[in-house]
């Protein structure tokens, strides 16, 4: 369904390496040879076990950190630096406490140089569509942990990203928000579009959401198997899990992902 | 059994309307606060009635301790005929201007350079060492220093009192800056934010709590640096005031200087926590646990 627009590869990580080296001198390997291509307009979701490196391979994405060796690459190009194009949605949400609702939304447009007048309008408009338009002036702490999330998709979205990174972004949510988000987030994915990498150690969760799902390894990482999940949209999430062609995908990818699961639960033991 | 312990308590209701729920929880408030101020109050003429008692009585010798309502007269005596160094209200003033603009001054730059140095890890590192270094001299000690190089008006104490607030304030702000959210901080970068963006959006309001707890001593400490200063050498303050006191064995001289120190110390806290408050709306307020 998500149409390969230019034929250009929207992210792109082509046999990266990425080692940490800890203050003491020892060395990490976060990921090891992994390759990954998300189309444009593509929603890939990446899960596999614990602290295996899942986040690092969005912070590669994002420009915070850079590859050891091989290439990150957006719409083609390399990355170099904080890219404009690119949202981020973060595990805890990353709110400014100090500033309430609206603000928070309006910082983006803000830092990119919109006037006052202008980020209000289309702070305002993203606060609308995720529902929020009565908290205009609450602050974070006043909110519900599923208004907070909300805010903080508005405050990614309201930059019209064209490729959009989530860590996690629901695992904090209870179980019935946590449904009604995905919803919302396939409905602002499905206006925008854009192309997502999101990243979640819940399986199902990543199956209901996403047309790629990509099982890492337990660390170092690598890309284990990539699977792509023919489920038509839109989807609703809610009824989505009692659909044999689910509960299907679910079970094969899980198969798959238990050996790593299992590894990483050995490995943590041990080191215990 | 379950209804027995019902019965037998009558403050216990099944159901109770709201209002009447809110109607107890604000007695409750009320009588609790009623008892703290109580208690407070009676602590308050507990001391000063012993204190008052024992110069009276003679259980505690008053030329050394004075008497409270001794102290009460000096104040009063002050206020209406002046201190032998002139107007009480003067050298109240010269104590102020003092630690005042020592205040002000070390508490910008303190900010200013603690920011600068928590947003920059290489100059911190090269400058640590010297920091820590100067930052273990007791501060009192550069007063005659001071005084030497400055002389005995205004010039000495402000200095004295801008070194004790800077490594206070300076302190805060850098541990401030280290502490703040590294989420916080990627987030506004991947927003589209500037280093300076990021300094004044993200940094400088996370770090004000931090600047704001140590604003709340270091005023107290420009105090310190003012009277310390007038102690080693000046014209005119309260400090000078203590000083001729002392010399003259004069306790309840003494005592009249620390109450107005300490009457003007809580009054700038009160004005502090003031601004505090509103500048810091944005924090979750605790809700009241009323039993």
């Amino acid at each position: 369904m998500q149409a390969d627009k230019g034929g250009v590869p929207a992210i792109e990580l082509v046999d990266v390496t990425r080692r940490f080296v800890s203050p003491t001198g020892k060395n990490l390997t976060a990921l090891r040879d992994f390759d990954m291509s998300v189309a444009q307009g593509e929603f890939a979701a990446v899960v596999g076990p614990t602290g295996c490196g899942k986040s690092t391979t969005l912070n590669l994405v994002t420009g915070l950190a850079r590859p050891t060796s091989g290439e990150v690459r957006l719409m083609g190009a390399p990355v170099s630096g904080i890219d404009p194009r690119v949202g981020f949605v973060f595990q805890k949400d990353a709110l400014f406490p100090w500033k309430n609702v609206i603000d928070n939304v309006m910082a983006g447009p803000l830092f990119r140089g919109k006037s006052t007048a202008e980020a209000e309008r289309l702070a305002k408009d993203w606060l609308t569509r995720v529902g929020l338009s009565k908290f205009l002036h609450h602050y974070p702490h006043q909110l519900s942990g599923g208004m907070r999330k909300r805010v903080s998709l508005a405050q990614t979205f309201v930059n019209e990203p064209e490729i959009l990174l989530m860590d996690e972004p629901f695992s904090a949510l209870d179980v019935q928000t946590r449904t009604v988000m995905h919803e919302e987030l396939l409905n602002l994915w499905s206006e925008r579009q854009a192309s997502v990498v999101f990243v979640t150690h819940d399986l199902e969760e990543a199956v209901a959401l996403a047309d790629k799902v990509y099982v890492l390894t337990a660390g170092p990482a690598t890309v284990k198997s990539v699977y792509k999940i023919d489920l038509p949209r839109p989807r609703v999430v809610s009824e989505i899990r009692y659909d044999p062609a689910f509960v299907k995908y679910c079970r094969t990818i899980w198969d798959d992902l238990r050996e790593e699961v299992e590894t990483s639960y050995r490995r943590a033991n041990e080191a215990a | 059994m379950v209804e027995a312990v019902l019965q037998s308590n009558p403050e216990y209701q099944k159901a109770l309307a709201d209002q009447e729920i809110e109607a107890r929880a604000q007695r409750a408030i009320r009588k609790r606060r009623l008892a703290v101020r109580g208690w407070q109050i009676g602590i308050f003429v507990a001391i000063f009635g012993l204190w008052e008692l024992g110069a009276d009585t003679g259980w505690i010798d008053p030329f050394f301790y004075a008497s409270p309502s001794a102290v009460i007269e000096r104040l009063v005596d002050w206020a209406q005929n002046g201190t032998t160094e002139g107007s009480l209200w003067f050298n109240l003033w010269v104590t102020m201007e003092e630690a005042l603009i020592g205040f002000v001054i070390g508490s910008i730059t303190g900010v200013i350079v603690g920011i600068a140095l928590g947003r920059n890890p290489m100059l911190s590192d090269i400058l640590s060492v010297y920091i820590k270094a100067f930052n273990s001299i007791p501060r009192v000690v550069l007063a005659p220093i001071f005084i030497m190089i400055l002389g005995l008006g205004l010039a000495s104490k402000v200095a004295l009192a801008f070194i004790m607030v800077f490594f206070v304030v300076f302190a805060n702000a850098f541990q401030g800056v280290r502490e703040a959210d590294r989420d916080l901080i990627a987030n506004a970068k991947i927003l589209g934010a500037s280093d300076w963006q990021v300094t004044r959006s993200v940094i400088v309001p996370s770090a004000m709590s931090w600047i704001f707890a140590s604003l709340h001593i270091s005023f107290g400490f420009a105090i310190i640096g003012a009277i310390v200063g007038e102690f080693v050498g000046a014209r005119f303050g309260i400090g000078q005031l203590i000083s001729i006191a002392k010399g003259t064995f004069d306790s309840a001289g003494m005592f009249a200087a620390i109450i107005l120190v300490m009457v003007i110390t809580l009054f700038a806290e009160w004005i502090m926590t003031l601004i505090e408050n509103r500048l810091a709306k944005w924090r979750p307020q605790q809700s009241i646990d009323v039993q």
